[in-house]
């Protein structure tokens, strides 16, 4: 269980899912907050009107999928590091993952890192396709991997293997 | 003697913002800080701060401490003496300070107390072995002096602080091989303890340490799990080498200036221990003595700022400064600080505050 482990359960991920239909159509942001705190930067940065309004700072967010371009202002903006964008319209067989990265060293453009789930554990060897600075420049970057397509909704960090 | 008009001791989050509101509206302030440097405790905090944009949301905590220092340093109405401790507050509200190591007074018609909190402790066979810390001296060695606290390194605490200092160890380089929390839960925001264990640090509820090792230092340390009676479970001991044991298990309000000005304090176990009396309005028993941030209560440092507001703009009216504005700035601080506290996560908070006015009602 989260509260005890740290690990958001399966049912949870599960539902904070787009739509397949919406998954398969492009880039579109996966959000991994399970806990009310007072936090609202992913609205705040938005500018696709993706995530709704928050009634109260302590809600959890609410997005509109079909809003969501896939820009990842927000994965930058969240002080959690808690929201993702995944591509499965990418390939036939491989998704593309951005992960907010916040640790030395920052993987180089076409390095093969090691893909990690939600528990440390080594999911499969990846291939890093971009990196770029969060537009707040709060030098957390934005890493995009090329994942297998069943590890899409798998691989939520990364080690980089030198 | 050296008069001022409002004395601001402490510069964290609730100072730095004490003096700038106070000082906006127009009142003469003195900001007094024991450390060389201004931003008490977000001086060390490197993760991007919750909240929203009024609260500085997604900036680094330094970062923040940066800019408030800034400004305050470039205000005109703000003097501002660093190396500087308070030593006593006099019924006469006199004030006696240490300036560079020189004896000093200092006669405030109004004073907010902003000195935050210190560390909590425990208790166990060798826990005064070197190596192991508070997690405010690792902070503070890694991210004030860059110095690597330790090789590998266990927590104790999954509290906000346990975790993210965690967090700023992996990121320093150490290898931390586990967080061990007597709580049945997490205490920390779940977002923080999801991102120290994708990073494959495992978090220990129900455990607590039984015993650290070493002969000229710290080694290894033992640990177990525990019951609901907090009892550890035989047969559940669990050994781990480490060469540095890290603790943070709470914090408690720092209110011996309010004990000997006189202020009346209660006991409240939600909010850290002992905290004085106030109005709504920040304002203890004593007239004219304001408490902001962790002093009054242990919060979070978007509170601490919040509250840090509330007191200076007080602080200010009853000085006589600012009283066209203040009813609207005061009523706007105060939703903030109300929505902050509104979630499950502010439940404590709340439950503490309703305690402590069931204790004593001091009038706005």
């Amino acid at each position: 269980m989260l509260s005890k482990t740290g690990v958001p359960e399966k049912l949870q991920v599960e539902k904070a899912l787009p739509r397949k239909e919406r998954r398969a159509a492009g880039p579109v942001v996966i959000v991994e907050c399970f806990q009310e705190i007072p936090c609202d930067p992913c609205y705040t940065s938005c500018r696709q009107g993706c995530f709704l309004p928050f009634d109260d700072i302590n809600d959890l967010p609410r997005m509109d999928f079909e809003k969501c371009n896939g820009c990842g202002i927000c994965v930058g903006a969240c002080p959690g590091l808690a929201i993702f964008i995944v591509d499965e319209s990418y390939a036939e067989k491989e998704a593309l993952l951005s992960i907010p990265w916040e640790f030395l060293p920052v993987p180089l453009e076409g390095e093969v890192v090691e893909g990690l789930d939600r528990e440390g554990g080594t999911v499969a060897r990846v291939k890093v396709k971009k990196v770029r600075p969060s537009a707040k420049k709060s030098n957390t970057h934005i890493v995009t991997l090329v994942v297998p397509k069943e590890y899409a909704h798998e691989i939520r960090s990364m080690k980089v293997i030198r | 003697m050296d008069k001022t008009e409002l004395l601001v001791v402490g510069s964290g989050p609730a100072g730095l913002k004490a003096s700038l509101a106070a000082a906006a509206q127009g009142a003469e302030v003195t900001l007094v800080e024991r450390d060389p440097f201004l931003g008490g405790q977000l001086v060390k905090q490197t993760h991007m701060f919750f909240g929203s944009n009024v609260h500085y949301a997604s900036e680094r905590g330094f970062k923040i401490a940066e800019k408030l220092a800034l400004a305050v340093e470039e205000n005109q109405k703000i003097k501002v003496l660093k190396n500087t401790t308070v030593l006593g507050c006099y019924e006469d509200r006199v004030v006696s300070l240490e300036i560079d190591g020189i004896f000093s007074t200092l006669k405030p018609e109004s004073l907010v107390m902003a000195t935050g909190a210190q560390e909590n402790t425990l208790i166990f066979p060798n826990c005064d072995l070197p190596g192991i810390y508070g997690a405010g001296a690792v902070q503070t060695l890694m991210n004030l002096h860059g110095i690597l606290p330790g090789r590998r390194v266990a927590m104790v605490g999954a509290g906000n602080i346990g975790v993210i200092v965690s967090y700023q160890m992996l990121q320093a380089g150490v290898e931390v091989p586990a967080i061990i929390e007597a709580q049945p839960n997490i205490g920390a925001y779940h977002v923080h303890a999801a991102k120290v264990r994708r990073m494959g640090v495992p978090i220990y509820t129900s455990h607590t340490i039984l015993s650290a090792q070493g002969t000229e230092s710290l080694e290894k340390i033992v640990f177990a799990e525990i019951d609901h009676t907090f009892q550890p479970l035989a047969g559940s001991e669990k050994e781990l080498e480490v060469d540095v044991l890290c603790i943070a298990v709470g914090l408690t309000p720092l209110t011996e200036i309010l004990f000997q000005a006189g202020c009346e304090m209660a006991y409240i176990p939600e909010l850290g221990g002992h905290v004085a009396l106030r109005s709504e309005a920040l304002e203890t028993s004593v007239s004219n003595i304001f408490v902001a941030g962790d002093v009054g209560g242990i919060e979070e440092a978007s509170a601490a700022m919040v509250e840090g507001t509330i007191a200076g703009l007080t602080a200010a009216n009853n000085l006589g400064y600012g009283r066209e504005s203040y009813r609207d700035k005061l009523a706007t601080a105060k939703l903030e600080l109300a929505s902050l506290r509104n979630g499950p996560t502010g439940e404590k908070i709340r439950n503490g505050l309703g305690r402590l006015y069931q204790k004593g009602e001091v009038a706005s």
